[in-house]
């Protein structure tokens, strides 16, 4: 079993990030052969020309989305960490969706049931967002990671010189 | 049908009913998608000689066979088709994003307007289901806000929508159409044709999968074009962007300054790209599918034009900065916004008020004239000023919001000879004294003054040619320029992504083989990028137009350029203009009028159009 705090999953670089949706093609290609930003796990959002953000499942340590289902379709793993859905219970109900505060769980428009990043469990080399991304925007991290990541940003700004403060 | 959807609508605004035909594999092929098949469908569907801002002149907006895939930029292009207001004759334009894709995937390769809505509308294609709705409340708005106002009232925000702004609304031929904010089908005043139809808007999701013929070998492509992308031949893109050219131009003395009464800019230094994104350049985005962003933000944080954003490239640049000798790059990057907000084609916009500034140089337009405006070369704030004025068509703008041919043909006292236009379209940032294959280009460009139908530019940028040089040959060369981004425009490619296509046609044909899953040889696609630009050629010649359309701005004929440098005293005379003319005709089997033959439509499957040239061929 993995600590929580190890579990792995995929972050978008606002700073990074273009909107370019790719993610988005590249998504919906492995996991259905087609190309269709609505059957991607990994959605684009552009709210303004500035503010460009690629969001998805974020294996929340306690994600509301299983705690909203009433049907007790939405289980977490315990080895990844990855939200999965009992299919045969889930009634595209929508509560998971309403709980999940990025958006990132969705009512598949085909098979009627919610959907949601799996990190390309069956992919050798993970996930394919990642691996396609031309901006290196999005990249698999731990809480932990982000947490360091923020942490030596914050001090390299305090340790600037002025004048190279903006 | 792969690649295609297979399906074009006619919207009939004057009754409001629709209605939908099969895309036969047969025209799919010939013409390719984007501006052939959009030409092909206003060829079909139009009558000769009718007023462009009438109802009975259609308006098409067409997608590509690569619409809707992942390919970095073909996914996300579409193209607007009309007789054009500013020409007369043949009008489009692309411009990209994400509406191309949407509009794919909602299951159209191309929608045919029709007629003219009793009161402002705008199109929701919510996949199959088209409904025309009221836009009365939405009318005035520039096309930021009705995108927003469009989305709140669907209630879904992914929804995707293009649309005219307050320019197009009141008919100004120098208008466009925008979508996403951002990204225009900008030339040849395509947004007053959308405009005198009352049509406000198209707003369109799209929920179907779009499927590729040979998937696993069409991503292999895709993968390498990415890898294409993070070269050389990307790079100026990803990195300054297209105003590099500023500098790049000036050392040249082919950057026209002052509405080309100079070929080099002094201040240039102060709107060049480096300038422009060590201060204002804040994000750099992409559009759908694109793996080569280029689309340069800038923003201004202090003073005067504090809260500006616009979208910056070499064309607004030049349009708006050193070819009205403006070389404050707040005032440029905040006319570029107002040509933004109000719907304006930024080049025709620039070169309109450098025309304007000319007229007041040389007692054509007093101070009076221009309402109290100081309109000398380098007034940042007059600049800013007659856009506002265009963009409202209010006082002298109402005058200059068609363009410099009708403002000239309005003003007299030979003030033609400042306008700087060819049939029609104002000329965009190159100056054509002392690039002679972009010269004879831009004469024969059909849709007027661009270097868009060819990029023609490059081959004298590059050194390929001498060129300050009219010599034979550059009409071979101006055709298969042509032809290829005739190409480029119906698969819908990106024209900053060209470099990428290492070997042009059969880079092409294998993206179409891999996409439709149809049979198509380089040497078939060299063929329809020359029948589209025979097309083209027909829709000019229906309306009228013949070599002696096929000419220059008076000051690229008649006055040389002055300034010390490798270009002074370039000019292109009457003599060498007919030389290039009759070199690229025969080029093009053409006859000495610059009518396509009938031997050469046959060659081309064109024989239905052989009517249009009936007696003219000989």
């Amino acid at each position: 079993m993995v600590k929580v705090h190890e579990r792995k999953f995929v972050s978008a670089d606002p700073e990074k990030c273009v909107g370019c949706q790719i993610c988005e093609y590249t998504c919906s290609f492995t996991k259905e052969k087609a190309f269709n930003p609505l059957k991607s796990r990994i959605r684009v959002v552009r709210v303004n020309q500035l503010a460009n953000m690629a969001v998805t499942c974020r294996l929340c340590e306690a994600p509301a989305c299983v705690a909203a289902c009433p049907r007790d379709a939405l289980t977490q793993s315990e080895d990844t960490g990855n939200i999965v859905l009992d299919k045969d219970k889930c009634n595209g109900c929508g509560w998971c969706i309403e709980a999940c505060d990025y958006g990132a769980i969705m009512l598949h428009p085909e098979t009627k049931v919610v959907y949601v990043c799996d990190m390309c469990k069956d992919k050798a080399d993970g996930p394919q967002c990642v691996k396609w991304c031309p901006e290196e925007a999005i990249t698999v991290v731990t809480s932990d990671v982000l947490a360091q990541k923020a942490r030596i940003g914050a001090i390299k700004k305090l340790f600037q010189e002025p004048e190279e403060k903006k | 049908m792969l690649g295609y959807a297979g399906t074009i609508l006619y919207v009939d605004l004057t009754t409001g009913k629709t209605r939908t035909e099969k895309l036969s594999d047969d025209v799919a092929k010939k013409y390719v998608g984007g501006i052939g098949l959009g030409m092909k469908l206003y060829l079909s569907n139009s009558k000769a000689g009718v007023d462009p801002l009438s109802a009975e002149n259609p308006l098409v907006l067409a997608v590509g066979p690569v619409s809707g895939t992942m390919f970095p930029t073909g996914g996300n292009g579409h193209a607007f088709i009309s007789k054009s207001p500013e020409t007369n004759g043949v009008g489009e334009a692309v411009s990209h994003g994400t509406f191309g894709a949407e509009l794919k995937r909602a299951g159209y390769d191309a929608v045919i307007f029709t007629g003219k809505a009793e009161k402002p509308v705008y199109l929701w294609l919510d996949d199959d289901a088209a409904q025309i709705l009221d836009a009365s409340q939405i009318w005035g708005k520039s096309s930021g806000e009705t995108e927003d106002a469009i989305k709140n009232e669907i209630g879904d925000y992914y929804v995707r929508v293009a649309s005219i702004g307050l320019a197009g609304e009141k008919l100004s031929k120098i208008s466009s159409i925008f979508n996403e904010k951002t990204r225009a089908a900008g030339r040849t005043g395509l947004g007053a044709v959308m405009g005198s139809k009352n049509l406000k808007a198209i707003a369109v999701r799209g929920t179907r999968d779009i499927a590729v013929a040979k998937p696993d070998e069409f991503i292999t492509m895709v993968k390498e074009f990415h890898e294409r992308m993070k070269g050389p031949a990307a790079q100026k893109y990803r990195t300054l962007g297209t105003s590099e050219n500023i500098m790049v131009q000036n050392q040249l003395s082919c950057l026209p300054t002052r509405n080309f009464n100079n070929a080099h800019f002094d201040n240039a230094q102060k709107v060049s790209a480096e300038a422009l994104n060590e201060r204002y350049i804040t994000k750099i985005i992409a559009c759908n599918s694109c793996a080569m962003r280029c689309e340069h933000e800038a923003v201004i944080r202090e003073g005067t034009y504090k809260g500006t954003q616009a979208r910056m490239e070499f064309d607004s640049v030049w349009a708006l900065g050193p070819n009205c000798g403006v070389d404050k790059l707040d005032a440029i990057i905040k006319a570029a916004e107002l040509c933004n907000y109000y719907g304006l084609d930024a080049t025709s916009a620039g070169v309109t008020v450098s025309f304007v500034m000319d007229c007041h140089e040389k007692g054509i337009l007093t101070h009076e004239d221009l309402g109290g405006l100081d309109a000398h070369f380098g007034n940042a704030d007059a600049l800013v000023q007659l856009i506002e004025k265009i963009g409202k068509r209010e006082g002298i703008g109402d005058m200059l919001a068609d363009g410099v041919k009708i403002a000239s043909e309005k003003i007299g006292k030979n003030s033609s000879q400042l306008a700087q236009q060819i049939k029609g379209l104002e000329v965009t940032g190159y100056d054509l004294r002392c690039l002679k294959t972009a010269a004879l280009a831009s004469a024969v460009s059909f849709r007027g003054a661009d270097q868009n139908r060819s990029g023609a530019y490059t081959i004298d940028l590059k050194g390929k040619v001498d060129r300050l040089k009219a010599e034979k040959g550059r009409g071979k060369l101006v055709k298969d320029a042509e032809d290829t981004y005739s190409l480029i425009d119906s698969l819908i490619i990106c024209k900053n992504a060209k470099g990428t296509l290492y070997n042009e046609l059969s880079d092409m044909a294998k993206l179409y083989r891999l996409v439709t899953g149809y049979e198509m040889t380089s040497e078939e696609l060299t063929v329809a990028g020359e029948r589209i630009n025979n097309l083209a050629k027909l829709i000019n010649v229906r309306e009228g137009k013949s070599r002696i359309d096929d000419t220059l701005p008076w000051k690229v004929l008649n006055q040389p350029i002055t300034d010390d440098g490798p270009a002074k005293g370039a000019v292109v005379t009457q003599e060498e203009l007919d030389l290039l003319l009759d070199d690229y005709y025969q080029a093009r089997g053409w006859n000495v009028e610059g009518i396509p033959t009938k031997a050469k439509l046959k060659e081309l499957g064109l024989e239905e159009f052989s009517s249009i040239i009936e007696g003219k061929e000989a």
